[in-house]
């Protein structure tokens, strides 16, 4: 059989390797295992000493470095992957889901005459590959196979364990690379708020606030700076990851009462994102379908709001609690400030 | 001195995100239930991106707007009579299945081909834009497809805001992981753009830039050619609605202490 390839690229130090590549890493080795193919792997990477942690594969290992590939850019990470594939000559391609890969990797099939499925959250089938992916943002979930080689299938984070070994000098062919004229200068990485990331994708907490945060309260008034206070607090304390809903960070822009720290990157929703957290708590907020789609993900599930009709009730969280988020969430920092 | 841009949109229509949705299975692969019954919307990211490309077309005097969108002709004509108050574009239309299982590959061919064929398009000056992904196929590879057939090779995803500066060069900011952005300049169209939400509201409905805009969208309409999607290579092996409905404890009698301790503990559990 022809071998799988899977695609790796280093994070912004340039010389070790995301968690998302290396989570396609053993995700690579299961499939090669399981279809008896060869395992190849492909890296790109500023510095070739990314590939070290992946000598205990004993898989062939090729590698495209240097300065130009130190940055994501469509035109250079194209070019290096093309330049890789075409090396290996897989039947399959596995790469992380990551902004990188998910930028170039359907322009990378397109060269070499594939096909390419993104988001692949299963890999499965005996003598053949069937992966399985989510359509109309989380509410249909398919299972599906393609004739025809190369398949790209990007992998979403999160989905698989990341292969961990010591890192031990690795035996790397360096693949080299025609780059065609750069036009576009990458200049680095800008927060998309100002002041404390809020993001955090690695919390084992996602705390969610909806638009009630910011609507008047039983005293007729509205106590948006007090909100603010109240989840910063929460957030410092538990450190978990800020997510909210549309209407919310909609408020910004028609002149309501908003929470500065917030901005559409939070959004978590049909036209947001979908995070995986293990817990999650949702304040304030209906738990509609367009909303709760971007929870597809989170496993154990709890809300507080004060209308006990909320979508959150109706088999969408484990727990609801019909209370004042205000009320309860004051004192749970005062509890976690004990702590 | 402004730049002039030629800015296609591309975007396609989905159902609106408050209707139910069920899979059949067909002979032809899944397919919605009444998928035609159901209530259309432009998609929303596709839709960032037409109100950005509007706003940029007004910003650099000289630039023209293109929507191109693949739907059967009549759902296009009820998405239409909503979006054409909204922004000045002029329609190009592909007559073409709708639905998040139909290939992207297909897809991308039809609308790289439709945009080859416009009138006027010059492609030194083209800003091809459309949303990072879609809320049908969800998959974010049309758009970089179409590049590619398009020789687009500057291809910024999930992008939130461009700044267009006096040489006619741009400032790019793309999503990454971790709640920030990464930062670009590119030296000048032509580049491709696939959008996030964007930093614009939705623009309020105006009946004047309706009524110029279906001038061009009915006669659009009437010429939309038909396009073939069919991917033969795909096959899909089943296609459902998550399985999962929780056993929800309501709890309407806890006092606010009471619920903080139950939630430090949970918090604190492994």
């Amino acid at each position: 059989m022809e071998p799988i390839l899977v695609l790796t690229h280093a994070d912004e130090t340039g010389a070790t390797l995301t968690r998302a590549s290396l989570e396609a890493v053993s995700a690579g080795q299961a499939l090669a295992h399981r279809l008896s193919a060869p395992l190849v792997l492909g890296v790109v990477a500023a510095d070739a000493a990314a590939a070290n942690a992946l000598t205990s594969t004993g898989a062939r290992i090729l590698a495209v470095t240097g300065p130009d590939f130190a940055q994501p850019r469509y035109a250079s990470d194209a070019a290096a992957l093309e330049a890789l594939c075409r090396a290996a000559v897989p039947s399959i391609v596995l790469a992380p889901g990551s902004s990188r890969f998910a930028r170039v990797a359907a322009g990378v099939a397109h060269r070499l005459g594939g096909q390419i499925d993104t988001h692949i959250t299963a890999l499965a089938g005996a003598s053949t590959l069937e992966v399985t992916r989510w359509f109309y943002r989380q509410r249909i979930e398919a299972r599906l196979h393609r004739d025809g080689a190369p398949w790209f299938l990007l992998l979403e984070p999160g989905t698989n364990a990341p292969f961990a070994s010591a890192a031990a000098p690795a035996t790397v062919e360096p693949v080299s690379v025609t780059l065609p004229a750069l036009r576009t200068t990458v200049s680095g990485l800008r927060a998309a708020s100002a002041g404390e990331q809020t993001i955090r994708p690695d919390a084992k907490l996602l705390f969610v606030a909806g638009a009630g945060w910011t609507k008047k309260q039983s005293d007729g008034q509205v106590h948006a700076a007090e909100a603010g206070q109240i989840i910063l607090g929460f957030l410092a304390k538990t450190h978990a990851s800020l997510g909210s809903s549309k209407s919310l960070v909609d408020q910004g822009s028609d002149g309501q009462p908003v929470l500065p720290f917030l901005t559409h990157m939070n959004q978590i929703g049909q036209t947001g994102a979908t995070p995986r957290h293990p817990k999650g708590l949702a304040t304030c907020c209906h738990g509609e379908e367009p909303h709760v789609v971007g929870w597809r993900f989170i496993n154990d599930r709890r809300a507080i709001s004060l209308d006990p009709n909320c979508g959150w009730t109706r088999g969408k969280a484990d727990v609801v609690y019909i209370a004042d988020a205000f009320a309860v969430l004051t004192r749970l920092n005062e509890l976690l400030a004990t702590q | 001195m402004p730049t002039a841009f030629h800015i296609v949109v591309c975007a396609g229509i989905v159902p609106d995100p408050l209707q139910s949705l069920e899979p059949v299975m067909g002979p032809a692969g899944p397919a919605l239930k009444n998928e035609m019954l159901l209530p259309a919307v432009l998609d929303p990211w596709a839709a960032s991106a037409l109100y950005e490309a509007a706003h940029l077309a007004a910003t650099n005097p000289g630039s023209k707007v293109w929507l191109v969108s693949m739907a059967p002709k009549a759902k296009l004509q009820q998405v239409m009579m909503t979006v054409a108050q909204k922004a000045a574009f002029e329609l190009v239309a592909v007559d073409g299945p709708l639905g998040g299982f139909i290939d992207a590959h297909a897809t991308a061919a039809a609308l790289a081909d439709a945009i080859s064929a416009i009138p006027g398009l010059d492609r030194t000056k083209l800003l091809l834009f459309g949303g990072w992904e879609s809320a049908s196929r969800g998959a974010g590879v049309t758009l970089q497809l179409i590049g590619e057939r398009l020789s687009l090779f500057d291809q910024f995803q999930g992008v939130d805001q461009i700044t267009v500066r006096e040489d006619g060069s741009f400032e790019v900011l793309e999503r990454v992981e971790g709640g920030q952005h990464q930062v670009s300049i590119c030296s000048g169209a032509p580049a491709l753009l696939g959008w996030a939400t964007g930093n614009l509201p939705e623009p309020r409905s105006n009946p004047q830039v309706g009524m110029a805009n279906m001038r061009t969208v009915m006669p659009a309409l009437q010429k939309a050619k038909p396009a073939a999607v069919a991917a033969p290579g795909l096959h899909y092996d089943a296609a459902q609605l998550p399985a999962q409905q929780r056993q929800t404890r309501v709890e309407k009698d806890m006092t606010p202490e009471d619920i903080a301790r139950e939630l430090v503990a949970w918090i604190g559990a492994e």
